[in-house]
């Protein structure tokens, strides 16, 4: 169920971002996806109930130094919280990039509507 | 020796971040610095032809750290990268001196590089959309360099569109991450082949095949491209058709449909699909075009097609285990065609950003008989123009030759048609080109047209020079050397993970 909700934030944001004609509401689209990745991301390695994957001595058990079944059974794996603050800096620079873009384009056209904004075609 | 492979992403990184410090007064230090860089990379590149090598980042072993892994295809795209951007960088030298704030586009330029050269390397799927977006991003801000109405307008266009791929590659390797519980490709690949596809995995093979195809702007998903390429100053324009669409859109969909996830029937023949929807469309949309530069765009949509037929029917004959063969002729085709279409398009680019600079203008309708008055850019561009077109001896002609054989001994007669039917359409829209750029009457405003000089035209001299000469790719010598180790890539699929724990 999460899940489903989480593909439907997606989803919402490309609709945002294909259907939109103001180009703020599209970057705000394209930001609405981005989030909805991440929030993904997280909820794959999440568990409810999970502790923080920090090994301390009650958690070794044996000379060979193995964790504890407890240990591997209630932690959360970091690897995707790892995964999305990468994700989380590239969308702050693409972010940054595309909203100066749109505030170059308002000075030239002084519009933010791509219907009018058309020079390109063909 | 064997070559240290992060020296090929370090070196541009740290050069585009010392590029800026030197600001205006530095400009000419800076150009030297970023020329010495791109040369530099070459020679690596060059060096690293024929060698094979996995490198664990930090020393960590491959399942928990990241690693690079350089094969047979990954020097070729390099060695494509270093030629591309040598020549693109010579040419920036004094092109780019009507643009204020050189050192901003070489350290963009350098980032761009750096991110290209990461993708073509990266063995973590994770790793691979880092660079892909560094490589994305800097493409982005040098498509809209100018500032004015057009590139600006075209730069949107192609963030738009190119963020929504690059979020598409994420989601599907946050679902690859979550059925496979790795982020190696080799690992992914043999934890796919034990367990098979289930609906997670496939509907992640289908985002990346969007979010990819949205990068080489294969037909569905080209919108950008004739906006996109025409807008950015020429030598980034060069850059961007030459290797950006390549590394970032074909590699990519190659390494992941071929390497990790497998080559199908189904998946051979929607290469096969794309590539054709794409060769025809580029095609003819490309006939109608008066911007010279919009209508290269558009042949470089036409000519990426070949690229991926190739390597679907190649795909396509290995899935229903016909003869090896054919496989390997068709793949060879078209990796052979992607080396030559990154020289040729972007000596094409070049040449047109010459002449744009010396008549101001990228209209056909307004050009005309300056053979007389830029005889090396005519040359230079006379040569691309027949290697696009196929004409004998220079190298498209291979290429495409090559193809036809494989789609004829494979049985897809119709195919081998239709290579050939848009090899006639690539003439007619070159034919054009030079027909009312060189030919013909000189309009009175451009009588006093100059040739440019300087770097500009070594940089021209160069690229057509490996135009004639890249035929020679072909005899067995340097065929065994940098194409085969390739095509083998790719046709040994997914054993490429056993390659790369194995080594």
């Amino acid at each position: 169920m999460p899940y489903a909700l989480c593909f439907l934030l997606f989803v919402i944001g490309l609709y945002c971002a294909v259907v939109k004609k103001n180009m703020v509401k599209i970057v705000i689209g394209i930001m609405v996806m981005e989030y909805a990745v991440n929030l993904f991301l997280i909820m794959l390695g999440y568990r409810f109930g999970g502790k923080a994957p920090i090994v301390v001595e009650e958690d070794i058990v044996g000379a060979g130094g193995q964790l504890s079944s407890l240990f591997i059974n209630s932690s959360v794996d970091p690897l995707p919280q790892a995964l999305v603050l990468t994700a989380i800096v590239i969308s702050l620079g693409s972010l940054a990039l595309m909203i100066s873009i749109c505030i170059r384009t308002y000075e030239r056209y002084g519009t933010f509507d791509i219907t009018e904004i058309r020079r390109l075609k063909g | 020796m064997s070559v240290p492979l992060p020296v090929f992403v370090a070196i541009p990184l740290v050069t585009a971040f010392l590029l800026p410090i030197f600001g205006k007064k530095g400009k000419n230090a800076a150009t030297v610095l970023a020329n010495l860089a791109t040369i530099s990379l070459l020679v690596l590149a060059v060096a690293s032809i024929g060698r094979t090598g996995v490198y664990e980042i930090g020393k960590w072993p491959i399942p928990l750290g990241i690693n690079l892994v350089l094969d047979g295809l990954s020097s070729l795209l390099l060695l494509a990268i270093g030629v591309v951007s040598t020549a693109a960088m010579l040419f920036s030298v004094r092109y780019m001196e009507q643009y204020t704030a050189k050192s901003k586009y070489l350290s963009l330029f350098m980032l761009m590089v750096a991110g290209m050269n990461g993708v073509v390397l990266s063995g973590d799927i994770f790793n691979l959309f880092v660079f892909l977006e560094i490589a994305s991003l800097a493409s982005y801000a040098l498509v809209g360099f100018g500032c004015e109405h057009e590139e600006l307008e075209a730069s949107f266009k192609y963030m738009v569109l190119g963020s929504i791929g690059s979020i598409f590659v994420l989601f599907a390797v946050a679902l690859v991450y979550g059925n496979t519980g790795s982020l190696n490709m080799a690992y992914i690949s043999k934890a796919i082949a034990s367990g098979g596809l289930n609906a997670g995995l496939g509907f992640a093979l289908a985002l990346f095949i969007a979010g990819f195809g949205l990068k080489a702007a294969l037909v569905p998903f080209h919108a950008w491209l004739p906006d996109a390429h025409p807008s950015a100053p020429a030598p980034i324009s060069a850059m961007l058709s030459g290797v950006l669409i390549k590394a970032l859109g074909v590699y990519a969909l190659a390494r992941i449909v071929f390497n990790v996830f497998g080559i199908t029937v189904q998946l051979g023949w929607l290469l096969t699909v794309l590539g054709i929807l794409s060769m025809v469309t580029g095609a003819f949309l490309a006939i109608g075009q008066w911007d010279i530069k919009r209508l290269m765009a558009y042949s470089s949509i036409s000519q990426l097609g070949y690229v991926v037929l190739g390597l679907g029917l190649g795909g396509l004959i290995i899935a229903r285990g016909q003869n090896l063969a054919w496989a390997s002729l068709a793949i060879l085709g078209g990796l052979f065609h992607l080396v030559n279409h990154a020289v040729y398009k972007s000596l094409l680019f070049l040449t047109s950003g010459s002449i744009q600079m010396a008549t101001g203008t990228r209209d056909l309708k307004q050009m005309g008989g300056l053979a007389e008055k830029m005889p090396v850019t005519r040359a230079t561009c006379t040569v691309a123009s027949a290697s696009v077109a196929g004409i004998p001896p220079f190298s498209g002609f291979w290429s495409k030759l090559i193809l036809v054989f494989a789609a004829i001994q494979a049985g897809f007669y119709w195919v081998a048609a239709i290579i050939v039917f848009v090899s006639l359409c690539t003439l007619i829209m070159y034919l054009k080109v030079q027909r009312y750029a060189f030919l013909g009457e000189l309009p009175e405003n451009l009588q006093q047209t100059k040739e440019s000089r300087g770097s500009m035209l070594v940089a021209m001299v160069f690229l057509a020079c490996l135009c004639v000469l890249m035929g020679l790719l072909l005899v067995p010598a340097l065929r065994c050397n940098i194409l085969e180790p390739a095509v083998k890539v790719l046709t040994d699929g997914v054993s490429y993970s056993a390659n790369v724990i194995g080594m």
